[in-house]
C-alpha cells in the first residue's frame, strides 16, 4: 500500500466549511499522514529538514489547499521556495522526489462555468494550475489531474458529503496504486470542456 | 528638654527627614545619613537627645529583628539547608581567627586575660544591620560577597548565644548581676546544668519551627478571612515580637530566632503580604537604630583619649579586614568580590553593645574601658558605609575586576557600534542574538564574576556600575551607533538614559522596561524603543493557551500581533496623559485605573470576530 502525505494549507481552516467536510473522512485513515502547515508553521517558519524526511517516507504527495487569487496561500507558496530545494530536489542529483505521484487538490469559491475561455475567469483551473504542474515535473513527479471541488459557495449539504467521499475514494485508490481514470464521477479537471456546460454559460 | 516623647519622636523623625535626603542627594547611603543625622542630634552636638538615646538603641534593636525575618521570609529552607557549610566554615574560621588575634591585641596592650577575652569575643562579631542594609541598598544581596557576608553574620548571631553563656564564667565578682538589661532573660537558664540549657534551646528553635507551621499559617488564615486589613498588620507583628520573646526566655537571640521564623513562613502563601507589612515597621526601626547608633557616640571620652580612640578603631578594623581578607581567600574569593565582604564586615557590631554592658555589669570590664569601647564600636559602625565608599570608588578599580581589559593588538578590533548594558538573564539573550549574527557589542556589567565568564568567551567587557557617565565613555559610548539597556532596576535605567539622551544625543538608545509604568516614564523621558518584558511573553503563553483549547495557531499568531500592536499603540497613547508622578502612595491606585482604562479599550476594540481575513462566508452571504 502506499503511503499518502497530505499538505494541507488553509490560513482561516476554522471558517472554511467545505475544507471541514473534505478533511472529515481522510484524516485519520491508516497510511495517510494529514499534515496541517498552517498549524504547524503559523511563524512561517518551515522546518526545512523534517519536511524532506517527511517527504521522503512517502510515495504520493497531495497538495490540498484553497484556490486564491489563481494560486495557492502564502504558506503553501513559501513550503515550495524552501523545501523543494536545488540539489534535492531538482537540478544534478535532485532526484530525491523522482517517480513520486502528485495530486493538487483545491477548492474554489467560483463555479466550473467561469473557469473557461467564455467565462469570467478567462482560463481553466488547468491553465492556471501550470506552474504548480511544471513544478511537480521539474522535480520529476508524476503530476495528476487535480480533483476541484468548485462553487463552494453554493454547495449543499449533500454536495459536501459527495464530494468527500470522492475525496476518500481518490485517497483509497492512491494508496492501491489504481488508476485514478477509472473514478468517473469525480471532479477531476481536464482541459477538455463539458460540452453540455459549455451551451448553457 | 529632651522630656516627652511626642518631642523626641519629632527629633528622630525630623533628623531622618533631613539628614537621609541630603545623603543621598551626594550618593551616600541611606544608612550613612541615619548615622549622621543620630550625630547631629546627639548630645554632643545638638543634645536633643541625651542618655535615653541608649534605651532607643534597645528598642530599635526591634529593626534588626525584623530585618532578619524578611530576610528569613525570602530564603526558602532547602536553600538555607545548603548554606550550612558556609555559615559554619566561613562564619567560624572568622569569629576564631579574629578573636584569637584581637585577644593577643589586647593581651600585649596590657589588659588582664579576662578582659581581653570579653573584649575580642565582642570585637569578633560585625553588624547584621549595617551590613545588610547596605549590601540590600545596593542591590549586593546575591554576589558573591553578600552571600558570604550573609554567612558569616548568621554564624555570628548564633555564637552570640555562647559568648552571653560564657561570659559569667569570666566574672571576676563570681555572681551574675542583678540585671535590668534587656537580655535578662538569659538569667533564667543560668542555674540549670549545660546539658538541659542545650535541651531548652533546641526545644525552642524546635517550637519556632512547629509554631510557624502548625500555628502561625491557620492564624494568618484565620485572620486573613475576616478581611480587616490592620489585623494582618496587627498579627505580623505579633509573630516578630513572640518569636523574640521565646528566644529571649531561651537565651538566644531573638534576631536569630526571627530569622529561623521567617524561613519556615518563607513557603507560606503568606510570605508576600507579611513581607510588604513589616517593611515600613523595619525600616523605620533599622532607621532609629542607625540614628540611635550615632547619637551613642560618646564625644566627651574621644576627646579625653583621641588618639587611644583612634588607634583602636583603626588597629580593630584593620585586625577584622585582615582576617576576613584570609577567610575569603581561604574559601576561593575572587579578589574584589573578597574586598568588597572585607570591608563590609570589619566594624564592630550591635551585639557588642550588649556584650560590653553585660561584661561591665558582671564586673569584668571598668567603666573607663567599657566607655571606650563602646565609643569605638559606634564609631567602627559609623565608618563602615565610607569605607564601602572608599572601596568602591579607590580600591576595586585599581585592584579588582578590571574595568576594561586590553585586547591583543593582533585581534581584529570590529569597531563596536553596540553598547550592551547588563548581561544577565535578560542582557544574556540580546547578547547572544547579536553575537549569531557577527555583532559583538561591547558589554558592560557589574557582576565580577559574570566579566570574568565574559572575557574568556571573547566578548568585550567593561566591569562597573553602567549609570557612572566615564565608564560609559570608555567603553565608546561618543563613537557607539546604538545603546541597549537590560538593567533590571527601572530607577538605575532611567538615570543612565536621561545621562545619555543629554550628553550623547546622537545614540540611539533600545531599552528594556519592566512594565508599562516604566514604559511609560522611559517614553515621556523620549525613548522611542522600548521593550516590555512583560508584554510579548504573556502575549505568547495566552495564545498558546487558547491552542490548546483548539483554536488555531496561525489564527493566533496574526491576532497575538495586532494584540501586541495595539497595546503599544495604547501604551502611546496613555504615556502622553498627564500622570501625577508625585503621588506615589496612591500608586496602587492609580494602577488599577490604568488597567481598568485598557480594559475598557480592549472591550472597545471588540472581540476579534471581526477579522474578515479569507474569510467566505461573507462572499457566501452576498451571493445569497
Amino acid at each position: 500500500m502506499k503511503k499518502v502525505l497530505i499538505l494541507f494549507a488553509h490560513p482561516r481552516f476554522e471558517q472554511s466549511r467545505t475544507n471541514k467536510a473534505l478533511i472529515q473522512n481522510i484524516q485519520d485513515m491508516e497510511g495517510v499522514t494529514f499534515h496541517d502547515l498552517y498549524e504547524r508553521y503559523p511563524d512561517f517558519h518551515i522546518d526545512i529538514p523534517y519536511e524532506k524526511n517527511l517527504l521522503a517516507q512517502h510515495e504520493v504527495i497531495v497538495w490540498h489547499h484553497p484556490f486564491y487569487w489563481y494560486s495557492c496561500p502564502p504558506l503553501m507558496k513559501q513550503w515550495i521556495d524552501l523545501v523543494l530545494e536545488y540539489g534535492w530536489a531538482y537540478g544534478p542529483q535532485g532526484n530525491a522526489l523522482a517517480g513520486k505521484q502528485c495530486l493538487q487538490i483545491i477548492t474554489t469559491g467560483g463555479s466550473a462555468k467561469v473557469y473557461c475561455s467564455e467565462g469570467r475567469n478567462l482560463y481553466s483551473i488547468n491553465e492556471f494550475l501550470r506552474p504548480f504542474e511544471q513544478t511537480a515535473r521539474l522535480c520529476q513527479m508524476e503530476y495528476l489531474s487535480p480533483f476541484a471541488v468548485m462553487g463552494t459557495h453554493r454547495l449543499s449539504q449533500e454536495d459536501l458529503e459527495k464530494f468527500a467521499w470522492q475525496y476518500r475514494q481518490v485517497i483509497d485508490y492512491l494508496q492501491e496504486g489504481k488508476s485514478l481514470q477509472s473514478l468517473k464521477d469525480c471532479v477531476f479537471q481536464t482541459d477538455i470542456p463539458e460540452l453540455s456546460n459549455l451551451s448553457k454559460s | 528638654m529632651t522630656g516627652t516623647i511626642l518631642f523626641q519622636a519629632i527629633v528622630f523623625l525630623a533628623g531622618a527627614v533631613v539628614c537621609v535626603p541630603i545623603a543621598k542627594r551626594f550618593g551616600l547611603s541611606a544608612v550613612l545619613g541615619y548615622l549622621l543625622a543620630g550625630i547631629l542630634i546627639g548630645p554632643f552636638l545638638l543634645g536633643f537627645v541625651g542618655e535615653e538615646g541608649e534605651d532607643i538603641l534597645h528598642f530599635a534593636e526591634f529593626g534588626v529583628v525584623m530585618m532578619l525575618f524578611l530576610i528569613g521570609l525570602e530564603i526558602e529552607p532547602r536553600n538555607f539547608w545548603n548554606m550550612r557549610k558556609t555559615i559554619v566554615g566561613m562564619g567560624g574560621l572568622q569569629v576564631a581567627a579574629t578573636m584569637g588575634l584581637s585577644f593577643l591585641m589586647f593581651a600585649l596592650m596590657g589588659f588582664g586575660w579576662k578582659v581581653a577575652l570579653a573584649i575580642s569575643m565582642a570585637v569578633a562579631l560585625s553588624s547584621t544591620a549595617i551590613v545588610l542594609q547596605t549590601l540590600k541598598e545596593k542591590g549586593l544581596m546575591n554576589t558573591t560577597a553578600g552571600a558570604a557576608s550573609f554567612s558569616v553574620l548568621l554564624f555570628q548571631d548564633i555564637i552570640v548565644i555562647f559568648m552571653l553563656g560564657a561570659l559569667p564564667l569570666l566574672s571576676v565578682a563570681g555572681h551574675s548581676a542583678e540585671s535590668d538589661d534587656h537580655h535578662g532573660g538569659i538569667n533564667l537558664l543560668e542555674g540549670l546544668p549545660l546539658g538541659l540549657q542545650t535541651l531548652v534551646i533546641i526545644s525552642s528553635v524546635a517550637l519556632v519551627v512547629l509554631a510557624g507551621r502548625y500555628l502561625f499559617v491557620p492564624m494568618l488564615r484565620l485572620v486573613a478571612r475576616t478581611g480587616v486589613r490592620e489585623l494582618l498588620i496587627a498579627s505580623a507583628l505579633l509573630i516578630v515580637l513572640a518569636i523574640s520573646l521565646l528566644m529571649e526566655l531561651a537565651g538566644l537571640s531573638p534576631a536569630l530566632g526571627a530569622f529561623l521564623g521567617g524561613v519556615v513562613l518563607a513557603t507560606s502563601e503568606f510570605k508576600h503580604e507579611l513581607e510588604s507589612t513589616l517593611e515600613p515597621f523595619k525600616d523605620l526601626l533599622l532607621g532609629l537604630f542607625f540614628m540611635a547608633v550615632g547619637a551613642s557616640i560618646n564625644f566627651v571620652v574621644v576627646g579625653e583619649n583621641p588618639l587611644m580612640i583612634s588607634g583602636l578603631v583603626v588597629g580593630i578594623i584593620l585586625l577584622k579586614a585582615l582576617v576576613l581578607f584570609i577567610v575569603g581567600a581561604v574559601f576561593n574569593m575572587k579578589l574584589d568580590q573578597r574586598l568588597l565582604m572585607t570591608v563590609s564586615l570589619a566594624q564592630i557590631g550591635e551585639f557588642a553593645f550588649v556584650l560590653f554592658s553585660f561584661a561591665f555589669q558582671l564586673e569584668i570590664l571598668g567603666r573607663a574601658v567599657t566607655d571606650m569601647m563602646l565609643v569605638v564600636t559606634a564609631i567602627s559602625m559609623t565608618l563602615t558605609p565610607i569605607l564601602a565608599i572608599l572601596n568602591e570608588r579607590l580600591v576595586l578599580p585599581r585592584f579588582g575586576t578590571k574595568e576594561s581589559v586590553e585586547r591583543p593588538m593582533d585581534e581584529v578590533e570590529k569597531s563596536s557600534k553596540v553598547i550592551l548594558v547588563g548581561f544577565g538573564h535578560f542582557g544574556n539573550t540580546v547578547g547572544r542574538f547579536l553575537r549569531a549574527f557577527g555583532v559583538e557589542p561591547t558589554v558592560l556589567d557589574f557582576d565580577s564574576n559574570r566579566v570574568d565568564f565574559l572575557r574568556k568567551m571573547g566578548f568585550k567587557v567593561f566591569y562597573g556600575d553602567a549609570s557612572r557617565m566615564d565608564l560609559l565613555e570608555s567603553a565608546g559610548i561618543a563613537e557607539a551607533d546604538i545603546l541597549i539597556t537590560t538593567i533590571g532596576n527601572p530607577g538605575v535605567t532611567a538615570n543612565l538614559v536621561k545621562r545619555v539622551r543629554e550628553k550623547y544625543p546622537h545614540v540611539k538608545l533600545m531599552v528594556r522596561a519592566q512594565n508599562r509604568y516604566d514604559a511609560y516614564e522611559l517614553l515621556n523621558i523620549g525613548v522611542e524603543n522600548v521593550y516590555r518584558e512583560s508584554l510579548d511573553t504573556s502575549v505568547k503563553l495566552a495564545s498558546d493557551v487558547l491552542s490548546e483549547m483548539g483554536f488555531r495557531k496561525y489564527t493566533l499568531h496574526r491576532q497575538a500581533q495586532q494584540f501586541i500592536r495595539s497595546d503599544e499603540e495604547s501604551l502611546r497613547r496613555l504615556a502622553s496623559q498627564p500622570r501625577n508622578e508625585e503621588a506615589y502612595i496612591f500608586k496602587a491606585r492609580q494602577e488599577i485605573a490604568a488597567q481598568e482604562k485598557l480594559l475598557e479599550e480592549d472591550r472597545r476594540r471588540g472581540l476579534l470576530e471581526d477579522d474578515h481575513s479569507w474569510d467566505s462566508e461573507q462572499m457566501r452571504m452576498a451571493k445569497r
